[in-house]
């Protein structure tokens, strides 16, 4: 069922070139990693409206905000933890509490950033964008979604933050799936049990799903690669078919997608929940395959979780 | 844009008119930011009552310099500014801080016509400030932009990021004013984390330096006017000031940075001020 592996800020960067010449607004901001997050792609085609920072990401969100100001589309990019733990408070009040126009599109979120270790991997970024009033969250399931979500932002006037992962992966969607801002997808349907996922998760739930139908179970699969605002409709209606509900990220457990939907179970649709994604805790360095297994992301994790969901209905 | 062309006697007025707002409005919310306020009262005449190309009926007109206030407490002496020359009723002035005023403590973008950036939290206008700079020359405008900075506030690093950057960039329409009143809340800059040498960092950062005394209106308008001819570097204003500045028992005293008048402390305060306005 999966597809060519890709990165999915290979098709930021794309998306990003395209957008030099779609969209004489966008001005494109790095904190010296546009080789690695890609906005070189843009800086290559359209230097005149990429802004180099150096490494001062505090710097780079002020500055984003000071063009969004004066009627740039800005896009503002970095490694996901220094993107939004490092300069939290100055999206806050120079992004969110004025409504302005930036895009902080981070990339290496997640555990499987790998070799570099903790103090790389960003495994809390949901959490605390979610909690910033006015933010959208984004989280594409792959590249192609990556690409149509870049090409949304643009179009959408508000601060947004939207994660990627660093390494390929497998794409699952079609190469022009289309986008659209807080609403989710069913990529399969089910009565048994809903997983929800986001990222890099996606696929997993996919294969978990085909998995448990070995076993004459028969899951819902959503994307929710909104997280902010979500897509509450289409999680409330899976769950009043499925009766319960299985979480999905490449995340923290705490404050990510897994809460978020909690929140909503537990106000308007009280079903079992089980969460996947890292339990409290840090990750360290390894190869992102292994790291996935110890820190329980796996496809067998998610089987696991379905099950365990499952048998509390 | 001001259509009158104030001499320096009338600048001085107005400057002490804002000073006697600032008392008035912060004395009615019982609390807010004075000293800081007063310190920096002539030079936010000179600007806005001089200097600056901007219409308060237009307050988006694309033209305009923009003025960030990054020492955004001092949000009283902005207020009374931008109600002077016209932005909303002077009336409003004494809503400051009350459930529901478009006057917030700190400024805020989009509530208050002329407000241009959401400040309080401190070392990010000179960043604000850059981006906004940097707009106007990719969008090849002549606006000027301006940030006021306290002194205490450059102990934040982001203010040395955004210093760097503004060199680099070639940001010569950015003119950054440092309140230089030697007061920060626990008292005497220099003995919380010294500043100085305070010009000489400039400098190092690639800035050209100017340093006046903030309370000669002549030498506030002469800095501005030689900052606005920058041709290779952006310029900081270190004005010299003094914190509370044209209340006796304000000037000089760390105790006036965040706290309103007492009612004694009140009647004192609005006749000295009332003594000096023409």
């Amino acid at each position: 069922m999966t597809g060519e592996k890709l990165a999915q800020r290979n098709y930021y960067g794309k998306a990003l070139a395209e957008l030099a010449t779609e969209n004489p607004n966008v001005v494109v901001m790095d904190a010296d990693l546009a080789g690695s997050t890609k906005t070189s792609d843009f800086q290559k085609v359209c230097p005149e409206r990429f802004v180099e920072v150096g490494i001062a990401e505090s710097n780079m969100i002020g500055i984003a905000a000071g063009l969004a100001a004066s009627g740039k589309t800005v896009f503002a990019s970095t490694f996901g933890v220094f993107a939004t733990g490092r300069c939290w408070e100055q999206i806050r009040l120079g992004v969110a509490y004025p409504k302005l126009n930036v895009k902080i599109v981070a990339s290496h979120c997640g555990i499987s950033v790998g070799e570099d270790g903790a103090s790389h991997q960003a495994l809390e970024d949901i959490a605390i964008m979610r909690s910033l009033p006015n933010m959208v969250v984004i989280a594409p399931a792959d590249a192609y979604e990556t690409y149509a979500a870049t090409k949304a932002l643009a179009a959408y006037n508000g601060p947004a933050y939207m994660r990627m992962g660093r390494a390929d992966f497998p794409t699952i969607l079609e190469p022009d799936v289309k986008f659209e801002i807080g609403k989710a997808t069913v990529l399969r349907e089910g009565a048994d049990v809903t997983i929800v996922g986001c990222g890099q998760m996606v696929s997993s739930c996919l294969e978990a799903a085909e998995s448990l139908a070995s076993e004459g179970i028969e899951a819902e699969v959503i994307n929710m690669s909104t997280i902010k605002p979500l897509d509450r409709e289409t999680l409330i209606a899976s769950v009043s078919k499925t009766g319960c509900c299985v979480t999905a990220e490449e995340h923290s457990i705490i404050g990510g997608l897994g809460s978020a939907v909690a929140e909503v179970l537990c106000e308007s649709a009280c079903v079992p929940l089980e969460r996947v994604g890292t339990k409290d805790t840090f990750g360290e360095s390894g190869k992102p395959a292994d790291l996935m297994v110890k820190y329980g992301l796996t496809t067998e994790d998610i089987v696991v979780a379905a099950k365990l969901s499952i048998s509390r209905k | 844009m001001p259509e009158t062309e104030y001499t320096l006697s009338e600048l001085e007025n107005i400057a002490n008119k804002l000073r006697l707002h600032v008392v008035e409005m912060t004395y009615a919310a019982r609390s807010g930011h004075p000293g800081g306020s007063l310190s920096a009262a002539d030079m936010i005449t000179a600007l806005y009552f001089k200097f600056m190309k901007h219409d308060p009926q237009n307050p988006a007109w694309e033209d305009r310099d923009r003025f960030v206030l990054s020492k955004g407490h001092v949000a009283p002496i902005l207020y009374a500014a931008l109600a002077e020359s016209g932005y909303f009723p002077v009336e409003d002035l004494l809503t400051l801080r009350s459930i529901g005023s478009k006057l917030q403590g700190h400024p805020v973008r989009g509530k208050v016509p002329g407000v241009e950036m959401s400040t309080g939290s401190l070392g990010q206008g000179l960043s604000m400030a850059c981006g906004i700079a940097l707009a106007g020359k990719m969008d090849g405008k002549d606006y000027k932009t301006i940030c006021m900075l306290g002194d205490g506030e450059l102990q934040e690093g982001q203010n040395w990021e955004a210093a760097m950057f503004a060199r680099q960039a070639g940001l010569t329409n950015l003119i950054a004013i440092v309140d230089r009143n030697r007061l920060q809340i626990t008292g005497d800059t220099e003995a919380a984390v010294g500043l100085e040498p305070l010009p000489e960092k400039w400098k190092a950062f690639g800035w050209n330096v100017i340093i006046i005394d903030g309370h000669n209106m002549r030498q506030n308008l002469e800095a501005l006017d030689k900052a606005a001819a920058a041709k290779t570097r952006p310029t900081v204003i270190i004005m010299k000031t003094v914190k509370g500045k044209g209340v006796s028992f304000m000037e000089n005293n760390a105790g006036f940075h965040g706290k309103a008048c007492n009612d004694e402390e009140q009647q004192r305060a609005i006749a000295e001020l009332q003594a000096v306005i023409q």
